[in-house]
């Protein structure tokens, strides 16, 4: 393993550090225990809206803390849910009277301790709902399992969530908005290596040359499929098909289309890969309206990326389009 | 002394050094099916179990279990952090206020504790979870009462281990595991294999050999 790292067990804490120094202006970080808030928080009569999870995702969470997205993120240990005292806090930190809206990504984990968290800050008197944003395509729903994983929709859910709290709904239409984006939203990755979590010290899974892992998660962990590599043509194919066929996108309908890297690919792939992606909804009859392109749910450093499609409204369209001020996400500002 | 509240308090300490000499395998067959975390956890949650017990001796069984239960909750995240957690919350919950414990009262215990997961997580026997462990171990458990606390403990940790070798063929149908679908088949579970190591490790502590002459 060779990472820039001093002490495996202090890389989030020291990440943390270096993250409060370089944000002053949007976010302060508050250490023990660990919540990256929103520097002006708590905002008086704003529903507050907090996410978290594991860490090695940056720059979710923390990357969206900032006016127009999150008031507040809690990281966990590298791939590791936060713990419910974590989120109790940032709750205590954020609340402004008006609500709390915890944004969660549907892994046992996370939905276990967000959900101890509701509790005990319900318990105080805090008005706390919960979104649980499960928009991977990979893993086949059912009611005896564990259900679809969170992944880079969660990005899309956390902005436009967001931009209804900043410009004043109350929390029943956040959750609404909220509810709305979920199901509106699918994404399918895939990845050509796996990624070394700092305490683990070897790759998560290896791949040979010319093998490529379809329906990935955000954590390293092996996908649904193996399969030969093939060139980006067919690559993003699989994943346009996955998501539209899940998504059942017809002509007609507008979108907004969603790039995203893994951590370990460049842009210039990247990019390549999105103009690909465009073609292929385009030639569905389906518009393009808006598009994101960048790492922003990443898997420490694994090379892959993802593709998520969000069907817009009016509604949607104008809460994407509205300002945000966050280290990763700024426009309108 | 020998279900006394010194003598859980031993024992949890084992379970951290326990943890500490597994943590490696656990985080290895976490890999495999899930996402690597699993030791590392643990062995996060239990340093501060030890680091309390360290600083402060709750005076009853009960307390002791609820502080092992609050502080997992708070260090630990993951799935097994809450699900650790309600364990020992509702183990704790179910000795009360008794100061010595025999061997019924271990075994209410550990049903508690497994009622608990079962009622977080909902998952069943066969799911490929800790829960696999767990509620054969409460099965065990409950045959052996009328024993000594070391006689149950002992039906249950071999139950347990027996339990957790059973996941091996299992597919995953609840935590991260299930996301790899029939892949997820060929594994033993990293949350049932650390379940059967607790329980050896209480089993085997020694501490509890000589109950049954004591009552
Ligand atoms: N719903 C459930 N019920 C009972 N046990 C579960 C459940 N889900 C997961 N587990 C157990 O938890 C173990 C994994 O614990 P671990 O500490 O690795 O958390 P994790 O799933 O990686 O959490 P996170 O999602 O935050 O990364 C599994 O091996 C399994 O035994
Ligand atoms: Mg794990």
């Amino acid at each position: 393993m060779k990472k820039i790292i001093n002490d495996p067990s202090a890389v989030v804490d020291q990440a943390l550090y270096g993250m409060a120094l370089a944000h002053p202006d949007l976010l302060r970080v508050e250490r023990d225990p660990a919540v990256i808030v929103r520097a002006d928080a708590p905002i008086a009569g704003k529903v507050a809206i907090i996410s978290g999870g594991g860490s090695g995702h940056e720059p979710l969470h923390g990357g969206f803390v900032g006016a127009g997205m999150l008031d507040a993120a809690c990281p966990g240990a590298v791939f590791t849910s936060p713990t419910p005292d974590q989120i109790v806090a940032a709750v205590e930190q954020v609340n402004g009277g008006a609500g709390v809206l915890l944004v969660v990504k549907n892994y046992t984990g996370d939905v276990l301790n967000f959900a101890t968290a509701a509790e005990l800050a319900g318990a105080d008197g805090v008005d706390v709902r919960t979104v649980v944003i499960d928009d991977d395509v990979a893993v086949k729903d059912s009611l005896y399992t564990a259900g679809r994983r969170g992944v880079a929709g969660t990005v899309l859910l956390e902005k436009i969530v967001g931009a209804a709290a900043e410009r004043g709904d109350d929390l029943d239409w956040c959750a609404a908005v909220a509810a709305k984006v979920v199901a509106n939203v699918r994404s399918l990755g895939l990845a050509l290596n796996g990624c070394t979590v700092p305490h683990v010290g070897q790759p998560s899974f290896a791949l040979a040359e010319d093998e490529v892992e379809l329906g990935i998660g955000i954590h390293g962990e092996p996908g649904r499929q193996r399969l030969p590599m093939e060139p980006a043509d067919a690559l993003v194919g699989r994943l346009v098909d996955g998501v539209a066929d899940d998504l059942s996108l017809s002509s007609g309908d507008q979108v907004l289309l969603f790039t995203n890297g893994m951590g370990g690919t460049p842009l210039v792939e990247l990019y390549l890969a999105h103009g690909i992606a465009e073609r292929l909804v385009a030639d569905r009859g389906v518009q393009v309206e808006r598009r994101l392109v960048g790492s922003y749910v990443t898997s420490l450093e694994m090379q892959g990326m993802s593709l998520t499609v969000l069907k817009l409204d009016d509604e949607l369209t104008e809460l994407w389009d509205a300002p945000v001020r966050t280290a990763a996400l700024r426009w309108g500002v | 002394m020998s279900c006394a509240t010194e003598d859980v308090v031993a024992v949890v300490r084992a379970a951290a050094v326990t943890v500490r000499e597994h943590r490696d395998e656990l985080v290895e067959l976490d890999r495999r099916i899930g996402d690597g975390d699993h030791g590392e956890n643990l062995m996060r949650g239990f340093t501060a179990v030890t680091s309390k017990l360290d600083s402060h001796v709750p005076d009853t069984p009960g307390a002791v279990l609820k502080l092992v239960a609050t502080t997992l909750i708070s260090t630990v995240g993951g799935a097994s952090g809450p699900l650790f957690g309600t364990a020992f919350l509702r183990a704790g919950t179910a000795v009360g206020g008794l100061y010595r414990l025999d061997g019924a009262a271990v075994a209410a215990a550990l049903e508690a504790a497994s009622a608990g997961v079962i009622a977080r997580g909902r998952a069943d026997v066969g799911d490929k979870t800790m829960v696999d462990a767990l509620a054969p171990a409460v099965e065990a458990a409950r045959a052996a009462v009328g024993g000594s606390v070391a006689e149950v403990l002992a039906a249950a940790a071999e139950a347990a281990e027996r339990g957790a070798s059973s996941t091996v063929p299992l597919v995953a149908r609840k935590g991260r595991a299930s996301y790899l679908g029939e892949r997820s088949a060929g594994h033993l579970d990293p949350g049932a294999r650390s379940t059967a190591l607790l329980l050896r490790c209480f089993a085997g502590s020694g501490r509890f050999a000589d109950s049954a002459d004591r009552g």
